[in-house]
């Protein structure tokens, strides 16, 4: 993340009192902003009040919203269906950020061998990332087609019994997984991959000196040096997670009995299918709340190990 | 022998990452006839351009297509100029509140989309503007990631470059348009390639404010054509149809990859 860490270290560059000002400087200083502000501020800034707000009525958006205080978060609560979606989401969120680490970690650690084409290689990976995940699950509907899609076409070669991936309550969630995985592996593969070009190559030759195998240098050096990039690719694959969506409508809408509803797929059917933009609000500001506390726990100790680096 | 390991291992990746387009672009070319014949085939037989052809005149997928176009050129034109105007004050001029400002900014990129799904709705609504191109271009004309680059951008000019801006008698619209902006074209190649691709490929919001052919954009527009294929999938119209809304943002990353790798590295922090 040398990079990143780079924006970040930038020192604030705040021009010193004796200077003259430009003239006019604090006007023209609002009228630059003024875009910006009207936009973040109406588009941005103002939902994320509102939907706090929103949170504690009851609201059809067709009537006016009543206010119900916290009826909202105690249905929630109350609401078997609730812990099914957390469970759901979890169950997501662990699948797909450790099969996305490790690949990822892999992939990174084969191309950081000073091999040739490397360029290359990490061109392909990427290209599932820019494209749009609905089409990439037009086309893993098709893979996922159970009697002539490539998937189950390839388990007959090898014997194996046809799957039924996205109707079958047992294989719909890890279905996704896989999706999603694919789509974001070459995000995490370049940010792993920026890690390991910063660990300085001396450590590992001092330590082939040594006589240290591969499999000891993995573990003694680059994982350790490797941490601060391993906690971000986690946490923000964490977040990206807990925010799944477009594969979940365009794939299962949820199903089947409700085995692949999420968070923000039970949301946005709460406010979009049944209208209720309370209880729809209450969810987004639980699930604010847990992303909040991840963002925060990344910026802590991202600060914490960059200030570590600098001392040592 | 480690390097013939890696190697493996990265043609296997490499492989996994691009047999599903390679898959999409074979059905494509494909007859239905051929995709429903039992065992599967893999090759074209015969190889037929037909449902790009079918694609294009049985389905809005060119209204889609324009529609994409439009919203991703005026978002990525405002990002462009908010973000760059607002990030220039930021680092370079002085005025009361600017940290509290650039607070409130920042806060902004920590709230994930859907939670401000249902009020933005609502407010658009209030405004008049569901299921036109207002809903889909307005809100996001400007954003906090846009002003955090640029900011970034700004900072890190020599301070000779302002001196000399202040002894020549400049304003400071003249130094934000005739010395500091021709400075930032890697920044602004970064926010534009993130942006066109974000705008192209934006899925939920698109859903929740259109509903006529008139105003999709191509993944909504995708959505309903295959929505509308429940009975019988027919797999290679549908192809086509996929390839057709996925070209452009590889053709623009494949033009500015490296301006986005950059970016993602400085934008990391915001996931």
């Amino acid at each position: 993340m040398a990079a990143g860490k780079a924006a970040f270290a930038v020192p604030v560059s705040t021009p010193g009192p004796k200077r003259h000002p430009l003239a006019g400087e604090a006007r023209w200083a609002w009228l630059l902003l003024l875009p910006a502000l009207l936009i973040i501020g109406l588009f941005s800034l103002l939902p994320t009040l509102g939907s706090f707000a929103i949170s504690f009525t009851s609201w059809d958006l067709l009537g006016p919203p009543r206010w119900i205080g916290l009826a909202n978060y105690t249905a929630l609560l109350a609401d078997p269906l609730f812990y099914k979606v957390v469970l759901n989401t979890l169950e997501f969120v662990a699948l797909y950020v450790i099969i996305d680490i490790v690949c990822a970690l892999g992939l990174a650690l084969a191309l950081n061998q000073q091999l040739r084409g490397i360029g290359l290689f990490r061109t392909a990976y990427f290209l599932p990332v820019v494209t749009s995940m609905v089409a990439v699950s037009i086309v893993w509907e098709w893979i996922y087609d159970p009697r002539y899609g490539a998937l189950n076409v390839i388990l007959g070669w090898c014997h194996l019994p046809a799957i039924h991936w996205l109707s079958d309550p047992h294989w719909a969630l890890p279905s996704l997984v896989i999706v999603s995985v694919w789509k974001s592996l070459g995000y995490n593969v370049v940010l792993f991959l920026a890690g390991l070009q910063a660990i300085p190559t001396e450590y590992h030759e001092a330590a082939a000196v040594d006589g240290a195998t591969g499999w000891l240098r993995f573990f003694r050096i680059t994982l350790p040096l490797l941490g601060p990039t391993l906690l971000l690719v986690g946490i923000l694959s964490t977040i990206r997670a807990f925010q799944t969506f477009d594969a979940v409508y365009m794939l299962t809408h949820g199903g089947p009995r409700r085995a692949t509803t999420v968070v923000v797929y039970w949301l946005f059917q709460n406010a979009f299918t049944y209208f209720k933009l309370g209880k729809a609000s209450a969810l987004a500001y639980l699930l604010f709340t847990v992303l909040l506390f991840l963002t925060w726990l990344q910026w802590t100790l991202r600060k914490r190990w960059i200030h570590q680096e600098q001392v040592s | 022998m480690k390097r013939v390991f890696s190697y493996a291992a990265l043609l296997l990746g490499a492989l996994a990452c691009a047999a599903p387009f390679a898959l999409l672009i074979l059905t494509s070319l494909m007859t239905y006839q051929q995709t429903i014949a039992y065992p599967p085939e893999w090759l074209p037989r015969p190889l037929t351009l037909e449902n790009y052809y079918q694609a294009f005149t049985t389905s809005p997928l060119l209204r889609y297509f324009g529609n994409s176009v439009l919203v991703a050129a005026a978002t990525v034109s405002g990002q462009l100029a908010a973000g760059a105007m607002a990030g220039f004050a930021f680092a370079r001029l002085r005025f009361g509140g600017r940290s509290v400002l650039f607070f409130l900014i920042l806060a902004t990129m920590m709230v994930p989309v859907q939670v401000n799904l249902v009020p933005l709705f609502a407010l658009v609504a209030r405004f008049g503007w569901v299921d036109s191109y207002w809903a889909l271009i307005v809100p996001d004309l400007a954003g906090a990631f846009g002003v955090f680059l640029f900011r970034q951008w700004f900072l890190n000019l020599p301070q000779e470059l302002e001196d000399a801006a202040r002894i020549d008698g400049c304003n400071p619209w003249q130094f934000f348009w005739r010395i500091a902006l021709p400075t930032a074209l890697p920044a602004i190649a970064t926010l534009g390639i993130f942006q066109f691709l974000a705008s192209w490929n934006t899925f939920m919001w698109p859903l929740i404010v259109t509903n006529s052919d008139a105003i999709r954009t191509l993944p909504v527009g995708l959505a309903a054509f295959r929505a509308s294929m429940h009975e019988t999938t027919n797999w290679p119209l549908l192809m086509a149809a996929t390839s057709v809304a996925i070209v452009p943002a590889i053709f623009v990353f494949l033009a500015l990859q490296r301006f986005f790798l950059r970016g993602l590295m400085e934008g990391a922090v915001k996931g």
